[in-house]
């Protein structure tokens, strides 16, 4: 096994054991990135110097005999969506082709407080709109297990990135399955935590009210791990919650009998393939086999879920992307005359046409005379999809479906719009309700491509499904299949 | 005034608060630092930032909330409102849409007339204030450049809007003069019109006298002195009225008042106006208030102007209106009480501080904290004037000295030899020597002109330099001259 393949806890014993250095770990990771990028294509900005020098100070620590935090030496990268000092975050935008920020996001503070090394900027979805990486404003990412295809979206890059082995962990944000569905098309674990755990302070808005930043990771105990020091109250953002961060890794290896799961019938309707129900239905039944309870549920208001995401996300995105109007940083458009042209031409020039898809739709949700209509319903329905949950999770621990409709299709196949925004259908209604859930492996369609289990908790119900997650990875090697690339 | 016709009037009123740092960001509230120095990413609003609530904010438009009046809501939210402008740099302002801090309240203002008037105040929302831009030619449009100063942005901003209970320019200002006033008095706002820390918005119409419905209405922005104000509010009424009359229409929209020309001036029209695409700030969550706070807040206000001013009237005695104009400003009352305190005339020192003291703040456009004297110092001179040591008018010449130097009156009164002259015999020899030089005039006196003895009385304080005592010259004179 090469250092690049092994998971973050078991590379952190090899340093605490002083059988690698930070610096072989990072330079592993930079060997496969050469070998493998040029494929994958799954990273915006690399920044080796910078790791190099991180792992050197990390091997000195060691090497000083200091305690070293998990996540010390162990090479990390990040969506291009959250704000790094000094390095560009772009948003895969044209429109912020040239961005360097001056200030670090708090979960890059967090991450640097434990000796992190950031190994790059990976590619996304412009703005986080798309599920594929296809609407990058810079190129496009395969998918490691099959370079014609999708490697899923919003976050794209950083679930190639674990799953080609460029990246021990990565962090993605999930505004409507942005984390998992990517995860479940590249055969990792990606979580998306409850709305409020981890501070938004420096993710790019697209959608205040539903982007969560999570972790990918190769299984379990490392999601674990990087949620244990991403979460946590910030005062910096006032919709994060203020409570007491339990240890993550403390829930993994209980025993998960007696546990109730619910199986939300709507998550297995006609839209979803067969062999994607098949595997969940079979890893329903492992968890039976370990002694979990399973019944069927209804979520009566799921089908509404998708409509209402459409108008809520476009609507918060319309304005929370209008500060890129050319003015202080970013692009500004050379042939504009006047300030009202400049506005025009840069945001025409800027932004690609998904993102401008959605900021029409939103503006048109918000204007007078169809906020009620719009908005304002949507919103209602939010609350009845919410209710929904609540209902669910007065009777059962964690509730299990797809992640994902199918398996990750040929990069160009949707073209219409819409047929993409349904490959988010059992991800959607997750952050609607601002609940926690999770993706994980449970096995292979017949073109060998991973299938996504999605694992969703109560709110603040991140330790359940973490146990009930590592059982199941216990009881299965699922997570040992890697892409042969 | 307007024949036939009645005019009202709405304010929407912007007020800074003066709290130490800005809404949203640790950045300090300042004004007049270098461009861009008290600026951050968050208030520069750069892509991932957010907005944290500054309490004090809340304090404060609670606290102006509960002086003006009003119900305060215990539950309350912001929402964003999107425009593009480069001085606005999310292209969204933090403002309250539908669940204001504040609604429903009221002042009390008074007229020349001493008629008492109630103006209604519809609501108080908190929001953040803009940047500035700094145009390189006359306006955006021409310029072939603008700079951006943002130092401003992000400074907490109250929206004061009234009740149309307003339908005249002295009733406007009298409103506008009350809010300020009151402001200043509970300590959250300096309301320098100059600085643009007070600021409004002025709408106005006209209906028919006895109109069921209210105009067209046109509106003034930005309007950041009274005078501006009620020249235009003089102006813009009877423009409206002439359109009407000529059976033309008020177009709504915006107006500029052209100071110089002394005339509004057509901005934009309604069909350009914005929609502001309100909907609720999901960056931040709602503020609910304890009542028992709110309570506290209220348990906490200073006295305010019209209570102030019923106690001058009736503790003080001094006339209704000197108790107006004085407690009209904190400073100016704290002044005055400070003297009450040292002396007991209320009604000369109200006479002083309206007075001699008020012109020479004018003259010297000062204000009460930049005054060199002390309230005891006043009280001082009082004492003086009523000990005899010094007349009236001579007490003038040491207000005045006073006021320039700083000095204490007895120092002034000594080192200028102001002393008054009340010795008899002294007088006597002062006023032998006047009439010794004008025994023509003596003459007429004698002969039944009784108007010379004003002559006289102006001669012989000529001859003391104002000192001599004024009751005493009258008696000496009289005596003398009676012969
Ligand atoms: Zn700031």
């Amino acid at each position: 096994m090469e250092l690049y393949q092994l998971t973050a806890h078991q590379l952190h014993e090899k340093l605490v054991n002083k059988e690698v250095t930070a610096r072989e770990i990072t330079e592993s990771i930079y060997n496969r990135i050469e070998a493998v990028e040029k494929d994958v294509k799954a990273y915006i900005t690399l920044t080796k110097e910078d790791a190099l020098k991180q792992a050197d100070k990390v091997d000195e620590k060691i090497a000083n005999g200091e305690e070293i935090a998990p996540l010390a030496g162990i090479p990390i990268a990040i969506k291009d969506n959250m704000s790094t000092e000094g390095v560009k975050t772009t948003c895969a935008s044209q429109i912020l082709h040239n961005y360097k920020p001056p200030y670090d996001a708090t979960v890059i503070k967090k991450l640097v407080a434990e000796d992190y090394i950031m190994v790059g900027k990976t590619n996304m979805d412009e703005f986080a709109m798309g599920s594929s990486t296809e609407n990058s404003g810079f190129s496009k990412t395969a998918n490691p297990w099959d370079l014609t295809r999708v490697p899923g979206g919003s976050s794209g890059g950083s679930a190639a990135a674990v799953a080609a082995g460029e990246a021990i962990i990565s962090l993605g944000s999930d505004t409507g399955g942005s984390i998992r569905q990517p995860a479940a098309f590249c055969g990792v674990v990606g979580l998306k935590p409850t709305y409020g755990l981890v501070s938004r302070y420096g993710l790019v808005a697209f959608a205040s009210s539903l982007d969560q930043i999570g972790p990918f990771s190769k299984d379990i105990t490392d999601c674990a791990i990087a949620l244990n020091y991403i979460a946590g109250h910030d005062e910096f953002d006032s919709t994060s919650a203020n409570r007491e961060v339990p240890d993550y890794t403390a829930s993994l290896n209980q025993d998960i009998a007696g546990m109730k799961i619910g199986v939300p019938s709507e998550y297995f309707g006609d839209g979803i393939d067969q062999e994607v129900k098949d595997a969940v239905w079979a890893a329903i039944k492992k968890l039976e086999e370990l002694g979990a309870e399973y019944e069927e549920v209804s979520l009566p208001h799921t089908d509404y879920a998708l409509s209402a995401y459409y108008l809520i996300a476009p609507a918060e995105a319309s304005s929370n992307l209008a500060r890129y109007d050319g003015v202080r940083y970013g692009l500004r458009s050379e042939e504009a005359k006047g300030l009202v042209e400049m506005y025009k031409n840069t945001r025409q020039e800027g932004f690609g046409d998904e993102v401008k898809r959605r900021i029409m739709l939103g503006t048109y949700a918000l204007s007078s005379g169809y906020y009620d209509a719009y908005y304002k319903k949507a919103q209602k329905v939010r609350t009845l999809v919410k209710q929904d949950f609540d209902k669910a999770f007065e009777k059962y621990d964690v509730l299990i479906s797809p992640t994902t409709p199918t398996t990750s299709f040929k990069a160009g196949a949707k073209k219409d719009p819409l047929e993409m925004y349904l490959s988010d259908i059992c991800t959607i209604p997750i952050n609607l309700a601002g609940i926690p859930a999770l993706s994980m492996p449970c096995g292979l369609d017949s073109n060998g491509l991973p299938i996504g289990l999605q694992i969703m908790g109560n709110h603040f119900g991140e330790e359940k499904i973490l146990q009930v997650a590592h059982a199941f990875e216990q009881a299965t090697d699922f997570h040992k299949k890697q892409a042969s690339l | 005034m307007l024949d036939g016709y009645e005019m009202t009037v709405g304010l929407e009123i912007h007020v800074q608060l003066d709290t130490d740092t800005k809404i949203f960001c640790g950045c300090k509230n300042e004004f007049g630092a270098e461009p861009n120095h008290h600026t951050c990413p968050i208030c520069l609003g750069l892509p991932g930032t957010l907005p944290v609530l500054n309490e004090k904010a809340v304090e404060y438009i609670v606290k102006a909330g509960l002086a003006l009046n009003c119900e305060i809501n215990t539950f309350s939210k912001f929402d964003r409102k999107n425009y593009f402008y480069a001085d606005l740099p999310k292209a969204y302002q933090i403002s309250q849409f539908d669940l204001p801090f504040c609604e429903d309240g009221h002042v009390m203002i008074q007229l020349e007339d001493e008629t008492e008037m109630k103006i209604g105040i519809t609501r108080i929302h908190l929001e953040e204030d803009a940047g500035k831009l700094n145009h390189a030619g006359e306006g955006i449009a021409s310029s072939d450049s603008s700079l951006v100063d943002y130092n401003r942005v992000g400074t907490p901003l109250i929206e004061i809007v009234s009740e149309p209970d307003i339908h005249s320019p002295e009733q406007a200002i009298a409103y506008l003069k009350k809010i300020k006033s009151i402001l200043e008095y509970i300590g959250v706002s300096d309301c320098d019109m100059s600085q643009g820390s007070m600021r409004a918005d002025v709408n106005i119409s006209v209906a028919p006298t006895g109109s069921d419905e209210l105009g067209t209405r046109t509106e003034l922005k930005n309007m950041n002195s009274f005078k501006a104000i009620e020249k235009a509010l003089k102006y813009e009424p009877k423009r409206q009225i002439k359109v009407l009359e000529s059976g033309g229409e008020i177009i709504q929209g915006t107006l500029t008042w052209d100071d110089e020309a002394g005339k509004t001036i057509p901005m934009r029209s309604k069909e350009e106006a914005h929609d502001y695409r309100y909907f609720p700030e999901p960056d931040l969550v709602p503020v609910i208030v304890e009542q028992e706070w709110v309570d506290g807040i209220e348990d906490s206000l200073p006295e305010l102007p019209d209570a102030r001013q019923k106690r001058y009237v009736e503790e003080l005695g001094i006339p209704e209106y000197d108790a107006m104009v004085i407690t009209a400003d904190r400073e100016m009352a704290d002044f005055f009480e400070a003297v009450v305190k040292e002396h007991n005339d209320a009604k000369a020192i109200s006479n002083w501080i309206m007075g001699d003291f008020s012109r020479l703040l004018n003259e010297e456009s000062i204000t009460i904290a930049e005054v060199k004297f002390k309230p005891a110092d006043l009280a001082q001179m009082l004492k003086l004037m009523d000990e005899g040591t010094i007349s009236s008018k001579i007490a003038k010449t040491v207000f005045e000295e006073m006021f320039a130097t700083g000095k204490n009156p007895d120092t002034i009164v000594e080192e200028k030899g102001l002393k008054q002259i009340s010795d008899t015999s002294e007088l006597e020899k002062i006023i032998d020597q006047v009439i010794a030089d004008n025994q023509s005039a003596l003459e007429d006196y004698r002969g039944g002109n009784k108007n010379v003895f004003g002559f006289f009385i102006g001669q012989t304080m000529k001859a003391t330099r104002g000192k001599a005592n004024p009751g005493m010259v009258n008696k000496i004179l009289k005596e003398k001259l009676e012969g």
